[in-house]
């Protein structure tokens, strides 16, 4: 294979920095910070397929799993993303932690801080933990989802995804359906696409929006049939049962039928559309199995690109920590 | 600022690096390629080109980012933030004699993650290191196989080399 130099050369990227030694979420940040995060996470792709799939930029280092709620995706991801990294990784969860013993989250932290920790990935129920965390530690704060607020990785990773495939987002047309009021990822998505220049169309229920959809930078729809022909990328949630009160739709066989991505209305849509899913997919609830494993399916590539993603980003954050040092 | 290279001694320059890789690397190896990022992939580019002319055959070539074995990743870096970028070598360096090219050779640091690196990605026969500018300042036991212009300007003075492909002009400057 020869080299091109000169479109190599060209792709070299603005001279941007980052700065910030936490990642707390995607809304604060700009177009070009995010897309410097995935330039970065570009050079991490191979580390995952060559002869020694580990990088020594994070040895020494030690990276805390603090899990206040379940994960396997993620909290693996992160695991083997620092393990490339050569960084020691400790992992923490509620049920085996003194948390269970009425530990606070400041005290939980400061005890983890006093065994010399340099980065926190922290999963917690209440929306603002990471940032609390991040005001009274001295170590870097990677959010890894805050109540229903965000979830910049996975925002980062879709994002990455689609650019990777579709060569750029500006001007797509993406729709995010479910229960987007339950849903941080679809908020980290919905910052992470509208600022580097694609449509955001949210699809589902009335009762599955948030409150004052109007006020965000998106389009809303009722009828999933009325977008799905329209749309470059699908991005389907999965129905969070546990986080579901009272009854907002009638029946999972009616919210299947208006909302589920089947083999029927995948008829209609383009014949190039990406068909994403956060994972952990209900099948045939949101999706029929036969869509999820079908040709128009990233959903595993987003976890390969997962990795990638969150390798940049916990190298970035302890870079930015060593020059503040 | 006085220069010390213009284009055509870079272009001599590479011909005779050419012409000892050749003479000194045994046909029946498999030879390859490999520039660092920035300035050392362009170089890469056009030796193997030479070389690929100079032999009949493909000489692959392969690009090489070595910001994440760099072993300052932990001190302040001042404005120049270290940017990873792909590492892009389509090739397998297994049993490969491996010409690891640089613009310049100041501290050996550069080399030294280089071939970590490399190490990471395979087994290589061997591996050679070529530059266009070697100059004194060496803080690890390292030496380049082929070295182009030798000088021994003084700690802390800027060597810059342009090249075509990424800065419009062929040359070398020396403060």
């Amino acid at each position: 294979m020869r080299c091109d130099a000169m479109a190599i050369i060209k792709r070299k990227s603005s001279q941007l920095k980052w700065q910030s030694k936490h990642l707390l979420g995607l809304r604060e940040l700009s177009a070009e910070e995010i897309s410097y995060i995935l330039d970065t996470a570009e050079g991490f792709e191979q580390i995952s397929t060559r002869a020694v799939k580990k990088a020594p930029a994070l040895r020494g280092k030690l990276v805390v799993n603090l899990f206040f709620e379940d994960s396997t995706r993620t909290r693996n991801s992160f695991t083997l993303a620092a393990n490339r990294l050569s960084a020691d990784v400790i992992e923490f969860t509620r049920k085996t932690s003194s948390v269970s013993k009425g530990e606070t989250l400041l005290d939980t932290a400061k005890n983890l801080e006093a065994m010399g920790i340099d980065i926190v990935v922290i999963r917690h129920s209440a929306a603002g933990a990471p940032k609390f965390l991040s005001r009274n530690i001295k170590a870097c704060v990677i959010n890894a989802g805050d109540g229903f607020c965000e979830h910049p990785t996975q925002g980062l990773l879709d994002a990455y995804t689609i650019r990777k495939l579709k060569g750029s987002l500006k001007g797509l047309k993406i729709a995010i359906v479910g229960d987007i009021a339950h849903s941080r990822v679809a908020r980290s998505d919905m910052w992470a696409m509208t600022k580097l220049g694609a449509d955001v169309i949210l699809v589902g229920p009335p009762t599955l929006m948030p409150a004052q959809v109007n006020r965000l930078p998106v389009s809303v729809s009722y009828f999933l049939d009325e977008v799905i022909e329209k749309v470059d990328v699908i991005n389907m949630l999965r129905i969070q049962f546990e986080r579901l009160g009272g009854n907002p739709f009638p029946s999972v066989r009616e919210y299947s039928h208006y909302f589920g991505l089947t083999v029927e209305r995948m008829k209609r849509a383009k014949p190039d559309i990406l068909v994403m899913h956060p994972g952990p997919i209900n099948r045939g609830l949101e999706m029929e199995s036969e869509v999820a494993d079908g040709p128009n399916s990233v959903i595993l590539e987003q976890v390969t690109n997962g990795l990638a993603v969150r390798m940049a980003v916990l190298f970035l954050v302890n870079q930015a920590a060593a020059q503040q040092k | 600022m006085k220069i010390v290279l213009n284009s055509k001694q870079i272009e001599q320059i590479l011909k005779d690096l050419t012409s000892r890789i050749f003479s000194e690397t045994s046909s029946e190896f498999d030879i390859a390629v490999i520039g660092i990022r920035s300035r050392g992939e362009v170089l890469a580019e056009r030796l193997s080109s030479k070389l690929s002319q100079k032999l009949g055959r493909d000489v692959p070539c392969g690009t090489l980012d070595i910001t994440l074995y760099r072993d300052d990743l932990n001190s302040p870096h001042g404005k120049g933030q270290p940017q990873v970028r792909t590492t892009e070598i389509g090739f397998d360096i297994d049993g490969k004699i491996i010409i690891l090219v640089d613009d310049v050779l100041y501290t050996g640091r550069s080399a030294r993650a280089a071939m970590d690196a490399l190490i990471d990605l395979g087994r290589p026969t061997a591996i050679r290191l070529a530059v266009l500018v070697d100059r004194a300042g060496r803080e690890l036991p390292i030496q380049a196989d082929y070295a182009g212009y030798k000088t021994d300007v003084a700690p802390g003075k800027l060597v810059q080399v342009s090249l075509v492909e990424s800065d419009g002009k062929d040359e070398v400057v020396v403060e």
